[in-house]
């Protein structure tokens, strides 16, 4: 345990941390003891998954990075840059659903942040409209969320979590109710804006195959209370494209993954 | 939900007439019955009236009969708006604080559930009439204000609070962006139930008030009429009652529905 820690830090500390998280720990008010404790380290620009099966607590880890609840123990320190301090944290959140507001148009929704952040009406709309148009929505701006498919909101959701500029982005299993061809696609989008972008991305999945697909690192979760399992770099030539899913460098990182992934399912009924 | 065969796809067209239709033929037919039987057995008038006697009153007695119901959808007006501001800014007060919610709302339940009938001789009693009357009907009507709005606040999606809170979101903006058009859909219910109570508030009101005061008001009309034997002016002002009633209810589904109408379930056709 103490070894790996040092291990993480040392070679984090080779660039700078966007994210660190330090014998953190989370319980419940019920007593339950949800994630912990856990050693996390992100490099800034870094794309990282992290995996583990239903229950684990990747999504809680990643509600605490957010800010959107506290560490019961241990620290989560989160860099931030000066100067931006009236748009929120430096960070994008995607939801696991859309989490869209119903009553008002793509384009309100994808400004949210900024009118939260008192950035005039005009610049904000502009912001959106540029934030659509990254997304591959700009026609959309004025409909109704309603009225678009699943994969378009998702990616109405991720243009929101684009228009502060975020320096992190949090993705907690954004596509798993979507169909695997919308997913491919968006898979797709997401590392072409990552690459073009420069952002930090922790994203949260429980499919192996997304997470090798898409991160430099993934983090293997054991079941709950959730730890890590193992941390496997996935290196291979970029930009990665559909013939990296059928590579066999792929499926040699997927055989891996899985793995390190069968000890938290070992002992559990199949669900 | 219509089971039909892909043969009979006409998804709206035929199904709302018949849903029109129907009940216009059964009124109808009722009418009839009602006219032949008055008719055929004799019957007098201050007994039972027929329908078309009925009508002919309510034309002969308009000038009486319009300016008691222009008294009563006054009153009713103005009780819907004291419910709906009041059941509203209340429900907004509980949801900033628990302790005034737990404080005040066991009383919003006690003035709910005590008849009003029971309560409005106490308020003639303390009041003016005219005030006594709107508050019946604010008494009657606020609750569902109230307790559908305090519903809407409590159902705001928790992963859109967390935006706004990862965004850092003041309360106002808070409540001005998310809990406001999040409790819309359940605010607008809550006032079409309180539009139909705030008329019967004010009907219940004007008849506890009737042989006291100057009452003017149709339910006023009805007691008055009852007393003089005039029953065919009782079935008239009864009439217009239920016309108020419906055309209250009306109006309010079409604002829910115009409101709604671009993003609420509710207010969408089923195909879409």
């Amino acid at each position: 345990m103490v070894e790996s820690r040092t291990s993480a830090i040392v070679e984090a500390s080779l660039t700078a941390l966007a994210v660190s998280l330090r014998g953190v720990t989370k319980v419940y008010d019920t007593g339950v003891v949800a994630l912990g404790p856990l050693d996390l380290a992100v490099r800034k620009g870094e794309f990282i998954s992290l995996l583990g099966p239903s229950g684990c607590g990747k999504s809680t880890a990643l509600r605490l990075i957010a800010g959107l609840s506290a560490a019961s123990s241990g620290t989560v320190r989160v860099a931030r840059h000066e100067g931006e301090v009236q748009i929120g944290h430096g960070i994008g959140f995607v939801f696991q659903e859309p989490t869209l507001m119903p009553w008002t148009s793509v384009r309100e929704n994808v400004r949210l942040p900024l009118k939260l952040g008192g950035i005039p009406k005009a610049e904000g709309r502009a912001r959106a409209d540029a934030a659509l148009a990254s997304v591959g929505l700009a026609d959309f701006a004025d409909a109704f969320p309603r009225e678009l498919s699943g994969g378009m909101k998702m990616r109405v959701s991720l243009a929101r979590a684009l228009v502060t500029d975020p320096d992190i982005l949090l993705m907690d299993e954004p596509f798993a109710a979507l169909d695997e061809i919308t997913r491919f696609r968006l898979n797709n989008d997401l590392l072409a804006l990552w690459r073009s972008l420069g952002k930090t991305v922790i994203f949260v999945t429980h499919s192996v195959f997304e997470s090798v697909y898409l991160s430099q690192r993934v983090v293997v979760m054991t079941a709950r209370p959730g730890r890590i399992q193992a941390d496997i770099r996935i290196e291979t030539v970029e930009p990665r494209g559909e013939e990296f899913r059928t590579s066999a460098a792929y499926s040699d990182y997927c055989r891996r993954v899985s793995a390190a992934l069968a000890p938290s399912y070992s002992g559990q009924s199949t669900l | 939900m219509n089971a039909h065969t892909p043969a009979s796809a006409k998804p709206s067209g035929a199904p709302s007439a018949v849903r029109f239709v129907l009940p216009v033929i059964v009124f109808a037919a009722g009418l009839a019955a009602w006219e032949m039987v008055v008719r055929i057995r004799e019957i007098p008038p201050y007994v039972l009236p027929a329908p078309s006697v009925i009508f002919l009153t309510l034309i002969k007695d308009w000038s009486v009969l319009s300016q008691s119901l222009a008294t009563t959808l006054l009153t009713t007006l103005e009780g819907f708006v004291a419910a709906s501001i009041g059941g509203i800014a209340l429900a907004l007060l509980f949801n900033q604080s628990k302790w005034v919610e737990y404080s005040l709302f066991p009383y919003a339940v006690v003035l709910q559930v005590t008849p009003v009938i029971a309560i409005a001789p106490l308020l003639l009693i303390y009041l003016e009439q005219q005030t006594a009357v709107v508050v019946c009907a604010f008494i009657v009507a606020f609750f569902p204000v109230l307790s559908n709005t305090t519903l809407g606040l409590n159902s705001v999606d928790r992963n859109l609070a967390g935006l706004f809170q990862l965004y850092g979101a003041s309360p106002p903006q808070t409540l001005r962006f998310l809990k406001l058009p999040a409790a819309l859909p359940y605010i607008l219910g809550g006032l079409r139930i309180a539009g139909g109570l705030s008329l019967i508030g004010a009907v219940v009101a004007e008849i506890a008030a009737g042989t006291a005061g100057a009452g003017s008001g149709l339910a006023y009309r009805i007691a008055e009429s009852g007393y003089r034997l005039n029953i065919p002016r009782m079935f008239a002002a009864l009439l217009l009652l239920s016309l108020a009633g419906i055309v209250i209810y009306g109006v309010l589904a079409v604002v829910s529905h115009l409101v709604l109408r671009r993003w609420h379930e509710s207010a969408l056709g089923k195909e879409s």
